[in-house]
């Protein structure tokens, strides 16, 4: 087990970038910690898998470094870093039995007979398949099969990481909940290190203790699921973090004021004057329908959720959510929408502004 | 539910049944009636029941030519397939090599089978073909035309030439309809290069190997063109398998009766052959589908 780094790492699928867009993964610095789970989240065809690939060496990176520990990888074959990966879809060797599907990481390792057979009957438990043993993996439904991938990568208790990528795709959602806890499960009993590729937010937030979010080929942000929820570091994590997402209004910023459209909004702090694209960021949950202060707001339609409702408005022209209480009575005479100042957020050319005191 | 039952029905069938007829099983049937039948001219026919049979079942003669006839084509299925794996394991998988590859293995396959007999005939000759020259040239005392061990040497060779193409085609499809994803995870689970291909290409190309293997077994077990130009059966009967054979007794000789019950049982085992084949794939799909 190792802490890894990667090191002014990018990547393209072209021999010869010259562009920024020719790059699948831009320039980045990033350290996974030994024995964190991460969750990797991001939109389809962002770089999550590219990434991955890069780190268990199914990929070699155009530039930059990898380093596990303090030992070089970058190009080190897929064997020699002792990485397990899970796939997408299921693959599994067809002649050969579930048990064989799960020794053979093992067996081309060279261990101990004995202690095979322990690892492999362990793991079968763990994905609720020890019944079916000795039968082919040839003709297993989907999620059997899947689940005997997600057993391989977990049958080597050395490994240096595990990786999943989107590993229940194809799984049952009830088996889906189960399956995760045993994830956890493992991570807590045996700190590996492991980084969960998803784009399903539920999925990152349960899992991980520390979730990436990647936007075209860039990290935009690394932090708890709670920071990501309050600071989005780019409008992207505040529009891919939380349901609905955060909303935007365009602003000009002034000191601790947002004007919107020439309504003045206070702010929790105080900015210096910004160049650019500027917008404030609001989370639904933090935004309240009033009868007296706040921006005007045109109501669209009323969703109710169960155990919230949520309101699609239009905040000057702009597209608005606002998350309402279950009970809270919404009279016709509600028509502007106040937020708490301490949770906005302001962004310029889409990326957080620190703001200093007020 | 009312079945209409109305016979009239099988009219509508009969135009298949008489081309049927007219096309396979009168011909058929000629060929059952002369094996078991004699003559002695003037088109006049004697019943001899299952003589033919038996005595084509007794004759050494067939037995020799079956004899080479399964030597060779044990031979050529032996040198093809794993041959044909090998190339379509080393073939480029994509861009303007693996065109131009799939090209340059598909031409020997597009050359008529006399025309390929031609080749090998004039390429294999002492006096004015390059290979027969050079080797000796070289010192080796090669001469297919008096030298039987030389002569199948050519035969197979030629054969060899002329259809690994086709293994290395259908293994080369098959190898390439294997997701990526099959190779990073046998990466992943530091698979040796063999376990790669024992557990995840052959598997995979089993299919297609098996198509293959027929194919290469009913042809070789065929095989008459190509060794018929090249050596004619000979030196002595040494290339002489079993088409040969037959038309040479049914043409050469004019041996109709013996002749027939030959084609009859040599039918019936590439018949029987085929079949065993068959159902080991369908078996193989059934599972697959499982």
């Amino acid at each position: 087990m190792a802490q890894i780094t990667l090191k002014n790492l990018a990547h393209s699928y072209y021999p010869n970038p010259t562009k920024d867009e020719d790059f699948a993964l831009k320039e980045m610095d990033h350290v996974w910690q030994d024995g964190g789970a991460y969750a990797l989240l991001g939109s389809s065809g962002c770089g999550k898998t590219t990434l991955l690939n890069i780190i268990s060496g199914l990929l070699r990176p155009s530039q930059g470094r990898v380093l596990f520990g303090d030992r070089d990888v970058t190009d080190a074959a897929t064997s020699e870093r002792n990485i397990a990966q899970v796939f997408q879809f299921p693959v599994v060797y067809d002649t050969m039995t579930v048990r064989d599907n799960l020794a053979f990481p093992l067996r081309n390792r060279g261990m101990d007979p004995k202690y095979i057979a322990e690892r492999v009957q362990s793991i079968a438990q763990m994905i609720g398949m020890e019944d079916r043993l000795s039968r082919k993996a040839r003709g297993l439904t989907a999620d059997a099969k899947q689940k005997i991938s997600l057993g391989r990568g977990m049958v080597r208790e050395d490994v240096n990481a595990i990786l999943f990528d989107e590993p229940l795709t194809v799984i049952d959602p009830h088996m889906k909940w189960e399956l995760r806890t045993q994830l956890k499960k493992l991570h807590r009993d045996f700190g590996h290190t492991m980084i969960y590729v998803t784009h399903d937010q539920t999925e990152a937030l349960t899992f991980a203790d520390k979730v990436v979010v990647m936007y075209d080929g860039r990290v935009v942000q690394m932090g708890t699921p709670e920071e990501l929820f309050e600071t989005p570091q780019h409008t992207f994590v505040g529009y891919f973090i939380g349901s609905p997402g955060m909303n935007l209004l365009f602003a000009q910023i002034d000191g601790n004021r947002a004007h919107v459209q020439g309504e003045a909004v206070a702010l929790g702090a105080s900015y210096a004057p910004l160049a650019g694209r500027t917008q404030i960021g609001i989370r639904p949950e933090y935004a309240t329908l009033t009868a007296g202060d706040g921006l005007p707001v045109s109501i669209k339609r009323v969703e109710d959720v169960g155990r919230h409702r949520l309101i699609r408005a239009e905040v000057m022209g702009q597209p608005f959510s606002i998350v309402a209480p279950e009970g809270m009575e919404i009279g016709a005479d509600m028509t502007r929408v106040a937020f708490v100042p301490q949770k906005i957020n302001v962004y310029a050319d889409d990326w957080r502004v620190q703001g200093g005191a007020v | 539910m009312i079945k209409t039952q109305n016979n009239k029905a099988w009219f509508l069938v009969l135009p298949v049944l008489v081309v049927v007829a007219f096309s396979a099983v009168l011909p058929l049937m000629t060929v059952v009636n002369y094996a078991m039948n004699d003559t002695f001219g003037n088109n006049q026919f004697f019943w001899v029941g299952l003589e033919w049979f038996e005595e084509m079942v007794t004759s050494s003669r067939l037995h020799d030519a079956l004899g080479r006839q399964i030597l060779f084509s044990a031979i050529i299925l032996a040198i093809e397939v794993p041959l044909g794996i090998y190339i379509a394991l080393n073939m480029p998988k994509s861009g303007f090599w693996a065109s131009f590859c799939l090209v340059l293995m598909s031409l020997p396959l597009l050359i008529p089978f006399n025309v390929v007999g031609t080749i090998w005939q004039i390429f294999g000759r002492v006096d004015i073909g390059l290979l027969g020259h050079t080797l000796a040239a070289l010192g080796i005392d090669y001469n297919y035309t008096n030298d039987p061990f030389d002569a199948w040497m050519t035969v197979i060779v030629m054969d060899v030439w002329h259809w690994t193409s086709l293994v290395a085609l259908l293994a080369y499809a098959g190898l390439q309809s294997i997701p990526q994803a099959y190779y990073q995870a046998a990466k992943i689970d530091q698979a040796s290069r063999w376990a790669v291909f024992r557990y995840i290409e052959l598997p995979k190309m089993q299919g297609v190997l098996l198509i293959a293997i027929l194919l290469r077994f009913m042809d070789s077990f065929m095989i008459y063109t190509e060794p018929f130009v090249v050596t004619g059966g000979g030196p002595g009967n040494s290339t002489t398998f079993l088409s040969i054979d037959l038309v040479k007794m049914a043409i050469g000789q004019f041996d109709l009766g013996p002749a027939a019950a030959f084609s009859l049982m040599y039918f019936l085992v590439i018949l029987l052959v085929s079949w065993v084949f068959f159902t080991v794939m369908t078996n193989l799909d059934r599972q697959e589908g499982k």
